[in-house]
């Protein structure tokens, strides 16, 4: 990749985790963990990967994308304020009375959100229906949706990627965030999902791992998935829960801890190195 | 008289024929055959999706081909529909506003011989606390492809109940007009109104004659949209006679009987007496045994009629 791009996307994923600190900071709730651990991610589809209008948020050929994990809102309203869909300074509002921020994505309130969702397992089969009824009306648009390991143990997951399976919707990218932790401890400890690359191609997928915070391996893995043809493709991204606030990497505890005054000063120190 | 029909066949029939008018697509969950959506199948093949055994996944599918408005249906039984997939229904579709419309069947206890797992009496209960729900529950196949058309044409989610038995049309006469959210004055009468729904409708018709012959006026509605309800109509209804009675193929507690009492509650209290399935489940059997068993009667809703009258002050 170009140093000019890596250089764009390095910048929009820092600004993508300060958004989640300052957001969650100033809620005093909300799950910055997870939130961080796709942070470079969400920078990709936003800031390269999907075709989006931040002035025409409703744009009909538009990229759709739908974050199932919805507790980690804040990094997409993040990713979403950065790219120009609503102001910076509107991520403080966060979780509070009149916003249109949303503990959980509501796609009736903000700017540029495509589907809402917080129950886990129920995006994806969302994100399903978007990539058929593009394909049913012959249009180009690919849909993007990122899932939780732990929401990989919602049935609903598996249904949905039977679905996107056998209706051959090339057009659907599901993204893995394997971060390895959930609110009750390690995945593996809670209730196994693995081996998940497995599980995926015997469900039909076209399946890639990667390191889901090497913007290389990221953008070579949106490439391959837009070669794919005649099946969905998985991109399993092996992530750091809470990747770049060095005290909050693989804490289980910040999966839904806001951080207090002092902890959000060492968070956005950091952050701003 | 015409033959009779199940709502159903004719919810089946609708979306076949409607296609022609309509842009939509529809679901189903291996039950097409059932719910007859397999006619829109045949005849619209390229706009027909199964889902498979897997409501919870076709609820959310259906709500994300929403977002890109294109109308959509998703049929299942009304067990599975308003049951099974609560939650999906309630958060991907309801909570968004989504224009998915909801085709049940198989509701209430005309199931029949399945029994007491696939008789869903709760669905109305459940689909009334999404906000925003529009619900219907047609009394026969005019009123039912009448809601299919209603659907169609207004955005929003719909939860549209249809049944498996067939029932007598009752609405085709040339001044039959649906209108959402509007009940239907059948018949008048000055002593107490049956108020009624689905099959329950030709039951309170059949009422108003016994009572009649007991020198007893009943004043006969159709609430066919059980949200939003009629509330003007309740209240003159409630107004006039002074005792109401209200007939479902439900549980008593939170579908007509209880929405019909919320309303009356705050506005024109008067006795009331619910006819429907008393808290309980249902069995298998034949459908006319099972509507003897569980008093879906007319001679149940003309003696509750006789009880209602007997409370007024």
């Amino acid at each position: 990749m170009e140093t000019a791009k890596l250089e764009q996307l390095r910048s929009a994923a820092r600004a993508i985790r300060v958004g989640v600190i300052e957001g969650t900071h100033a809620a005093k709730s909300g799950h910055p963990g997870g939130s961080l651990s796709i942070a470079d991610i969400m920078a990709y589809l936003y800031f390269s990967e999907m075709n989006i209008d931040p002035a025409n948020p409703a744009m009909e050929d538009r990229d759709r994308f739908v974050l199932s994990k919805g507790h980690c809102a804040p990094a997409l309203y993040a990713a979403l304020a950065n790219r120009g869909y609503f102001p910076v300074e509107e991520l403080t509002t966060l979780r509070k009375i009149g916003s249109r921020l949303q503990g959980h994505p509501d796609m009736t309130l903000t700017p540029g959100v495509d589907m809402s969702t917080g129950s886990l397992g129920l995006g994806v089969s969302a994100a399903a229906g978007m990539a058929l009824a593009g394909k049913t009306a012959g249009k180009a648009w690919r849909v993007y949706t990122v899932v939780g390991d732990g929401e990989s143990e919602e049935g609903q997951v598996w249904e949905a990627c039977m679905f996107a399976s056998h209706y051959k919707l090339d057009n659907l990218c599901l993204i893995l965030d394997w971060n390895g932790l959930q609110i009750d401890g390690p995945v593996a400890e809670v209730m196994n999902p693995t081996p998940h690359d497995k599980k995926l191609e015997a469900f039909g997928f076209h399946v890639i791992s990667i390191d889901g915070h090497d913007f290389d391996a990221i953008a070579a893995a949106f490439a391959e998935a837009r070669t794919v043809k005649g099946k969905p493709t998985a991109i399993i991204a092996k992530t750091v829960k809470g990747k770049g606030v060095s005290f909050m990497e693989n804490q289980v505890g910040w999966h839904g801890t806001a951080p207090n005054d002092e902890q959000y000063a060492a968070a956005l120190a950091e952050l701003m190195k | 008289m015409a033959d009779k029909i199940a709502t159903r066949e004719a919810y089946g029939n609708a979306l076949a024929e409607l296609a022609d008018r309509y842009d939509f697509l529809v679901l189903d969950a291996d039950l097409a055959e059932a719910t007859k959506t397999v006619k829109f199948k045949k005849a619209h093949p390229e706009h027909f999706f199964d889902c498979g055994i897997a409501e919870g996944n076709m609820m959310s599918v259906a709500a994300g081909i929403a977002t890109t408005g294109r109308t959509v249906f998703a049929s299942s039984f009304a067990m599975f529909a308003a049951g099974r997939a609560f939650e999906q229904v309630r958060n991907s579709i309801g909570y968004p506003h989504l224009n998915v419309k909801i085709g049940a069947t198989h509701a209430g206890i005309t199931v029949g011989e399945d029994g007491a797992t696939h008789q869903c009496n709760e669905d109305i209960a459940l689909m009334r606390t999404i906000p925003g729900m529009t619900i219907v529950n047609p009394s026969d196949a005019v009123e039912a492809r009448a809601a299919v058309e209603a659907a169609l044409r207004t955005s929003g989610p719909f939860y549209l109940r249809f049944g498996r038995y067939a029932l007598p049309v009752i609405n085709d006469r040339p001044d039959y007009r649906f209108e959402l959210g509007k009940g239907v004055l059948l018949a008048d009468g000055d002593d107490v109104t049956l108020v009624a729904t689905g099959l329950c409708v030709s039951l309170a018709l059949e009422a108003r004659e016994l009572l009649a012959a007991e020198g007893i006026g009943a004043r006969v509605v159709n609430i066919h949209t059980i949200k939003p309800i009629d509330r003007a109509l309740l209240v003159a209804s409630a107004q006039k006679t002074g005792a109401v009675v209200t007939a479902e193929e439900h549980n008593i507690i939170g579908g007509l009987g209880g929405a019909v009492c919320e309303v009356l509650a705050e506005a024109c209290p008067v006795p009331v007496q619910r006819v429907g399935m008393n808290d309980t489940y249902g069995h298998s059997g034949t459908v006319p045994a099972l509507l003897e068993a569980y008093g879906l009667t007319a001679a149940n809703i003309a003696a509750k009629a006789k009880a209602a009258i007997a409370m007024k002050k």
